[in-house]
């Protein structure tokens, strides 16, 4: 790799080889820097490392004096709050485990965590939390103690186990005066092979599993990751992904303590645009639906914008499109273009990062699911180096990303420093890296049946090296099946070519061992609510808007043009579309429809609408259907429709021209 | 849930009668209200729950009764006596400044509060400086409290009807009242934003001590978060009492469901 370690600031030195150990060195040498930042009443407030190193030290001297001991797990449940990033730190400073879940996940799927992983304590952040907790404790009351953030409505809950974060700390800075250097001594006599943290699954299918990962594991990871991108301290990232997902794990935490920069916490999970726009991340990493929604509301401000305004934005939009990529690569552009580019970044472009608060961003990432080319083309275009990454937990995210210079909509790239990945014959895609994970918790048939014994992981993706070198992913190994005629059926490679529509929020097909390929649509309330407006549709909400002629018409014409992309590919051309539906509701994770990292859970949504099902394949205009569907607060309810069923056009397979 | 322990009776509404002509809108109204209760108004429409209000702020002089609030007796408020004493209010219809912001809405609820001259703030130097960072700082803290951040700066006649309520019910927090009036407050709302509404108001009463006088026509709601309940109907008190009470009270029942008389 080009980059050169000296670069990175990271501290490369074999000693600082576990986070309490890194956290103790950027209090030392950086300590008036700031490490991280939190919107409160309306105002950004700073923490320098060594006030982190202090609030850090009396967390873990409360949890000490709390009775916490190494090798215990401590639960970490809410939103990004720089005090239960605190709270990770402390638990490692004390050789314990933080595991952090799903702020919201429901009790019952939070009991199995707690449950599974052994959580003796827990750092949350607010009543929510707290009560969940509590109601888990009736059942299973090992959990010793519980710390909370935020106070609000807990004035009367009179537990003996329950404290503020404030109480803790307060405890802690006694039990340090009490026990001096007791806080170092445990801080640095952690080690590399130690355990650093417990990440579970999302849990697509079965229950999650806890992914066991070493101090070596994340941080020899983030540091080549650091390495390959060229990162500084001068980083300013924004952490606002769930902290149980490995990603946030890396990014927000992982990354920071290694190479020294900022992490800031939004406001609110509401006030995420603004935050974005107010702090202006230099590394970002978004999922793709986020970048999607972006271009959603951008489309969505332009239609409304006046007609001058609508002229200089698609003129110098379709200049961005036509040399934009090929200026952020560095590509040989007429010097004509250049100027003109150059004017429409003062015009149009700037300000259109400004306004998404991506005008500092040097390295953007996404992963996790395909992202639609022109929604892809439309970032890079504007100056915005996006770039695509494939990860998994198992293996502390990096395995494969895309170099500067080579960035392929449809591919993941090549593999990370120090990743080896290959094909199995079966078509999976297998890796091995200093990342790779210890074990799954308790759970050494799964360990045994993911990782073989010289370190390969099965990913559980299939794939192949296109001939530039790059990895191509087509599906889930296991979701790949075949029509009945005995021809490739890849159902996410469908429902991506769908998803890339932006009136389509989620599709699944269904195929397998079956005479040809069908689909449920979900709109996208937002676009095709907007769609509707401009047509003057009247609707009541989404369960209205999904069942409209004019809304089956559009959805109509967006499958039968992935039917017609079908066409040209001879593998997949037998998989076009016949017949398709509009849910008649949204998708939820809620529901068990969706993981909590919103991937569709294909077999559970065929067996739940079981009856729609049939009625696709049994070639009937309609059908009827009743579904339960459960509320926030875990209270359940009944949704009853008459969903309508469409044919789509059907295209002559074409050979591809080569 | 813990004990309540509720305080003295801070207002007190003695046999008030109010008309407008020959319409007989309250006769013979009385109630007393404690420190720190949550105490609810329900009644048919017409009832004259919102007069009650009214009469209570002083925007209704009633013909006949007094009003007893903090051991003074009056025949009547005045409505910037009522204020000034730390009692503020929402409204049925929603009345606030719809081109302004969020942030600036509830600004306008600390008016009262503010010391110094206009010549000071015109200029912003010295102690309006320092006020008006007091005064945002409140507003800030309502707002969190509200968890209406993602709205702070954008004009209220943008919102949704119940975000609008949340930032009128801002408003009336901002003057920091000790007598909160709720005249309706979850009226067009749907399920959850009726759960966060009982929730807030809760908070309030928890959080501040405030003590809030509340008009609601879901039964629910009203019998979830009251301590006690005055029923009116055509401007006649039926009952008075614990939730329970009034609920199995004959003459609530025939009000509520109809009976031919």
């Amino acid at each position: 790799m080009s980059s050169s370690p000296e670069r990175t600031n990271a501290s490369g030195t074999a000693e600082l080889n576990t986070f309490p150990k890194l956290l103790l060195h950027h209090a030392q040498t950086r300590g008036a820097k700031i490490a991280m930042r939190e919107k409160d009443l309306g105002i950004w407030q700073a923490w320098s490392w060594s006030q982190v190193l202090d609030e850090v030290r009396a967390l873990a001297c409360g949890l000490a004096a709390l009775g916490f001991k190494a090798g215990d797990k401590l639960a970490i449940v809410g939103d990004n709050r720089p005090r239960l990033y605190m709270g990770m730190a402390a638990a490692q400073c004390l050789g314990g485990i933080p595991v952090p879940l799903y702020q919201d996940s429901v009790t019952k799927e939070m009991a199995f965590v707690i449950d599974n992983a052994d959580v003796r304590y827990a750092v949350v952040e607010d009543q929510e939390q707290v009560d969940k907790l509590l109601e888990i404790r009736e059942e299973n009351p090992s959990i010793k103690h519980i710390l909370f953030d935020d106070p609000r409505g807990l004035r009367h809950y009179d537990y003996p186990f329950l404290d503020s974060i404030d109480k803790g700390q307060e405890m802690g800075r006694e039990y340090d005066q009490a026990n001096p250097g007791f806080f170092e001594q445990s801080a640095n006599s952690s080690d590399g092979g130690d355990i650093a943290i417990m990440l579970y699954t999302s849990g697509t299918t079965g229950n999650p599993k806890g992914v066991v990962l070493t101090y070596d594991n994340v941080i020899i990871t983030a540091r080549n990751g650091i390495i390959r991108e060229g990162l500084t301290e001068n980083e300013e990232v924004l952490a606002y992904l769930p902290m149980a997902w490995v990603g946030d794990n890396l990014f927000s935490y992982a990354q920071s303590l290694v190479a020294g920069f900022t992490v800031n916490c939004p406001e609110s999970g509401a006030t995420i645009l603004t935050d974005l726009r107010e702090i202006g991340p230099t590394y970002y990493f978004a999922p793709p639906r986020v970048y999607e929604n972006m271009l959603t509301q951008v489309m969505i401000r332009m239609e409304d914008a006046s007609r001058i305004k609508q002229h200089l934005f698609h003129y110098f939009m379709d200049l961005a499109k036509r040399v934009g990529t090929r200026i952020l690569d560095n590509k040989e552009v007429s010097a004509g273009q250049k100027l003109l580019y150059k004017l429409g970044d003062f015009l149009i472009y700037g300000p259109l990062r400004d306004v998404l608060g991506l005008n500092r961003i040097r390295l953007a990432y996404t992963a996790g699911e395909a992202i639609g080319p022109e929604i892809f083309d439309f970032y890079r275009s504007l100056g915005i180096n996006i770039k695509q990454l494939y990860g998994q937990t198992e293996g502390m995210v990096f395995i494969c990303v895309q170099p500067d210079g080579e960035v392929y909509p449809d591919t993941v790239g090549t593999p990370a420093i120090d990743v080896e990945v290959k094909i199995h014959d079966s078509g999976e895609v297998l890796y091995r890296s200093p990342g790779v994970f210890h074990s799954y918790y308790k759970n050494p048939d799964a360990t045994a049946a993911t990782k073989t014994e010289d370190g390969w992981v099965f990913t559980g993706d299939a794939g192949y090296f296109a001939e530039n070198g790059h990895l191509k992913i087509i599906d889930r190994a296991k979701d790949v099946g075949k029509l009945l005629d005995g021809t490739m059926f890849a159902p996410k490679y469908i429902e991506n070519k769908l998803k890339f529509f932006s009136f389509i929020k989620e599709a699944v097909a269904f195929g397998n061992q079956r005479e040809y390929t069908c689909i449920f649509v979900n709109i996208d309330l937002e676009a095709v609510g907007n769609w509707a407006e401009r047509r003057n549709l009247a609707y009541s909400g989404y369960i209205d808007l999904a069942d409209q002629d004019e809304v089956y018409e559009l959805i109509q014409g967006c499958v039968d043009k992935v039917n017609e992309d079908l066409s040209h590919d001879p593998l997949l051309c037998k998989s076009q579309i016949r017949r398709f539906l509009v849910l008649h509701k949204e998708l939820d994770a809620d529901d068990g429809e969706l993981t909590r990292t919103r991937k569709v859970r294909r077999s559970f949504i065929e067996e739940r609408y079981a009856p729609l099902v049939e009625a696709l394949y049994a070639g009937v205009p309609k059908c009827h259907i009743e579904t339960q569907v459960k509320f926030e607060d875990g209270r359940t309810g009944m949704l009853a429709a008459d969903v309508k069923i469409r044919e789509a056009k059907q295209f002559t397979p074409v050979a591809k021209a080569s | 849930m813990h004990e309540r322990k509720l305080g003295d009776v801070v207002l007190q509404a003695e046999g008030i009668s109010l008309s407008f002509g020959a319409m007989r809108v309250l006769n013979n109204v009385s109630f007393d209200v404690h420190q720190g209760e949550i105490r609810s108004i329900i009644g048919p429409n017409g009832a004259g729950k919102s007069s009650m209000l009214n009469v209570i702020n002083g925007v209704y002089h009633p013909q006949q009764g007094s009003i007893t609030y903090r051991g003074e007796t009056r025949q009547q408020m005045k409505v910037h006596q009522a204020a000034a004493q730390g009692i503020a209010r929402t409204f049925q219809n929603i009345a606030l400044f719809k081109g302004m912001s969020t942030l600036d809405n509830i600004m306008t609820g600390r008016n009262l509060k503010i010391k110094s001259n206009m010549l000071q703030q015109a200029v912003y130097w010295g102690k309006a400086q320092k006020e008006e960072i007091e005064h945002r700082r409140k507003v800030e803290e309502i707002i969190d409290f509200l968890e209406i951040q993602a709205i702070r700066k954008t004009p209220v006649g943008k919102l949704p009807y119940g975000m609008q309520k949340r930032v009128e019910l801002g408003r009336a927090l901002a003057a920091e009242p000790d007598l909160l009036l709720l005249d309706e407050p979850m009226a067009g709302m749907n399920v959850e934003e009726k759960e966060d509404m009982c929730r807030f108001v809760l908070d309030i009463n928890d959080e501040f001590g405030t003590t809030i006088i509340l008009i609601e026509h879901d039964m629910g709601v009203v019998m979830d978060l009251s301590d006690r309940v005055v029923v009116l109907d055509y401007g006649n008190q039926l009952a008075d009492g614990p939730p329970d009470v009034v609920r199995s009270n004959q003459a609530v029942i025939d009000a509520y469901l109809g009976v031919s008389n």
